[in-house]
């Protein structure tokens, strides 16, 4: 459902008509529109957003844990067209006991290192990513770093054991 | 290959009884998997590529990166706000007044009714354009290094020495500055930075004379650079890639003049486009880039505006030296800024700022205390990184050192 700060977003108002129900809510704190989209319909969305709203571009793919909150992981995309010059955030909420979400790396070639990262950061799955690995960490590390849960210093190995 | 067998071969002689040590490669697979880096002069830092060769194209190229991940990101969730402005210098090393400047104009968003003077917002711009023609002077003295131009190196370190000289004037700092702060900036401009600067910029356009005439007519490297790199536009922007390759494939884009911020809009310059899309084009846009930013520090040193170079806010500037001796309400004010630091309201901003790379953005979420709760930063190097298999497939490995180089990338800047 499309809040009333956005009634007069052309690209927010188009989007609800086109695909009704896909948006969740949504402000425009600070003048950047943010919408939620239903975790289900992403990629249906971002196609039609870069097909008719000529956003070509996705500037990052990124997450947010908002631990202890239910569902846990927020998952936010940056988009920009450069013939609108505009931005819009996109956002899906994606619980911790089923951390999976559709790559949307097939709108986007760009997305598929940004969703890397969130995996290997966060451990929230890509479904049908060309290669979801580990991207900045080492292949065999066992935790996700920019988890709340995840200590700053000290995460099993310790400098001062030498 | 040819040697390798003719080894198992001897090999297998003295041990007849034996499994051969090594299994010479059954002749039908021609390909081999060469790996370069991560220690590799030309990869710039510590970038390792994976590269499948077929005699001399790459069929393959799969770079692998995060050798420099220090966890910049998470370390923010636990800095001050003010605090984190030491880290933002430690993303890109040869742009950290562009990420300072990003940074600070992302939580004076968030903060949102902090208004920063007009002579801040001008250093700030003048600080980010000697920031733009340190990297692009490094960048011309490597890349020409790694093509075989060994003197342009030593022309780009000179002049790059100057500008770092004046870091240090500003900031006390020639690499690290952090002087570009929440509110306005670290320090006062130092007295006789006019002429300082002035002095710079009136040398600096014959200096890029002197590049462009040992390149641009050089034939070796046309021949290397000519043709070299090309990736259809489209391409370009579905991988991500920002900045002067885009820039240098024509299309006219750049968030200074797109989306405005501190006073760009006040300055008079040109957006310089090539058509070709190779590495000689991106090196035609870096040039003309460098001649734009000394026509933007000309006229930030003639025109600067007089008044206060910090933000009249209290709560969030740090105060005078001499105030905080003598005022008690100076003195509450430091101690609560320096042992809490100060709160910034709950809420989400990205903001983006042209680095001499490309796209600068960070996405930042506050829940209103005194540290960030997320810090998400979309470096250039990165999303740039991207498009390397692009680049580089198809094409001869020879080439891969000119395509390399013309993306201009920070591995810091890549790994955080």
């Amino acid at each position: 459902m499309l809040p009333d700060s956005l009634k007069d977003d052309a690209v927010a108002a188009a989007l609800e008509t086109a695909l009704p129900e896909a948006i969740t809510a949504g402000h425009a704190e600070r003048n950047e529109p943010t919408l939620w989209i239903e975790p289900a319909r992403i990629v249906e969305v971002c196609r039609y957003l870069k097909d008719q709203q000529k956003f070509i571009r996705l500037s990052g793919v990124t997450a947010v844990d908002w631990q202890p909150a239910d569902p846990r992981f927020e998952v936010v995309y940056l988009l920009h067209s450069l013939v609108r010059k505009a931005r819009l955030r996109l956002k899906c909420w994606v619980a911790e006991s089923e951390p999976e979400i559709d790559s949307v790396s097939s709108v986007w070639r760009t997305a598929d290192w940004y969703e890397r990262e969130v995996f290997d950061m966060f451990g929230i799955r890509f479904r049908n990513h060309p290669g979801l690995t580990r991207i900045l960490m080492p292949s065999d590390w066992e935790g996700h770093p920019l988890r709340k849960d995840y200590p700053v210093h000290g995460h099993k190995y310790s400098y001062q054991d030498e | 290959m040819r040697e390798l067998t003719l080894h198992t071969d001897s090999i297998t002689a003295v041990n007849a009884t034996h499994e051969p040590l090594v299994q010479p490669p059954a002749p039908s697979t021609r390909h081999m998997i060469l790996n370069m880096g991560p220690q590799h002069p030309s990869t710039h830092g510590v970038l390792r590529i994976v590269l499948e060769l077929d005699g001399e194209t790459i069929l393959k190229a799969v770079p692998d990166i995060g050798f420099l991940h220090t966890g910049i990101e998470k370390e923010c969730e636990v800095k001050t706000w003010q605090q984190v402005v030491t880290l933002t210098d430690r993303v890109d090393y040869l742009a950290n007044l562009s990420n300072n400047l990003v940074y600070a104009l992302a939580v004076e968003k968030l903060i949102g009714d902090i208004e920063i003077p007009a002579k801040a917002q001008w250093i700030r711009v003048m600080m980010a354009e000697l920031q733009r023609l340190n990297s692009h002077l490094v960048w011309l003295g490597t890349h020409a290094l790694d093509i075989g131009a060994m003197t342009v190196f030593f022309y780009c370190f000179r002049e790059r020495e100057d500008i770092l000289r004046i870091f240090e004037m500003f900031s006390g700092q020639r690499m690290m500055t952090s002087y570009i702060r929440i509110g306005g900036l670290a320090l006062e401009p130092p007295r006789g930075w006019q002429q300082a600067v002035g002095k710079f910029i009136n040398a600096f356009p014959s200096k890029v004379d002197e590049y462009e005439e040992l390149l641009n007519n050089n034939p070796i490297w046309k021949r290397r650079t000519q043709g070299v790199g090309f990736v259809p536009l489209e391409d370009l922007l579905d991988l991500g890639v920002t900045g002067p390759m885009i820039r240098a494939a024509g299309m006219k884009w750049d968030i200074r003049k797109d989306e405005p911020y501190s006073s760009y809009d006040q300055f008079d310059f040109e957006i310089p486009v090539h058509q070709e899309n190779d590495v000689f084009a991106r090196y035609r846009v870096r040039l003309e880039e460098m001649r734009q930013s000394a026509r933007i520090i000309r006229q930030a040193v003639e025109g600067m505006p007089e008044g206060a170079w910090q933000a009249n806010a209290p709560k969030i500037v740090l105060p005078e030296r001499e105030k905080m001796k003598t005022q008690m309400e100076a003195l509450i004010y430091h101690f609560k800024i320096v042992t809490e630091g100060f709160r910034v309201p709950a809420g989400e901003v990205y903001q983006v700022v042209e680095s001499p790379r490309g796209e600068i953005g960070y996405y930042m979420v506050s829940n209103g205390t005194s540290k960030p709760y997320r810090v998400f930063m979309r470096t250039p190097s990165f999303g740039n990184l991207q498009s390397l298999s692009a680049l580089l497939e198809g094409r001869l490995l020879a080439d891969s050192i000119a395509s390399l180089g013309s993306m201009d990338f920070v591995l810091g800047d890549v790994d955080r």
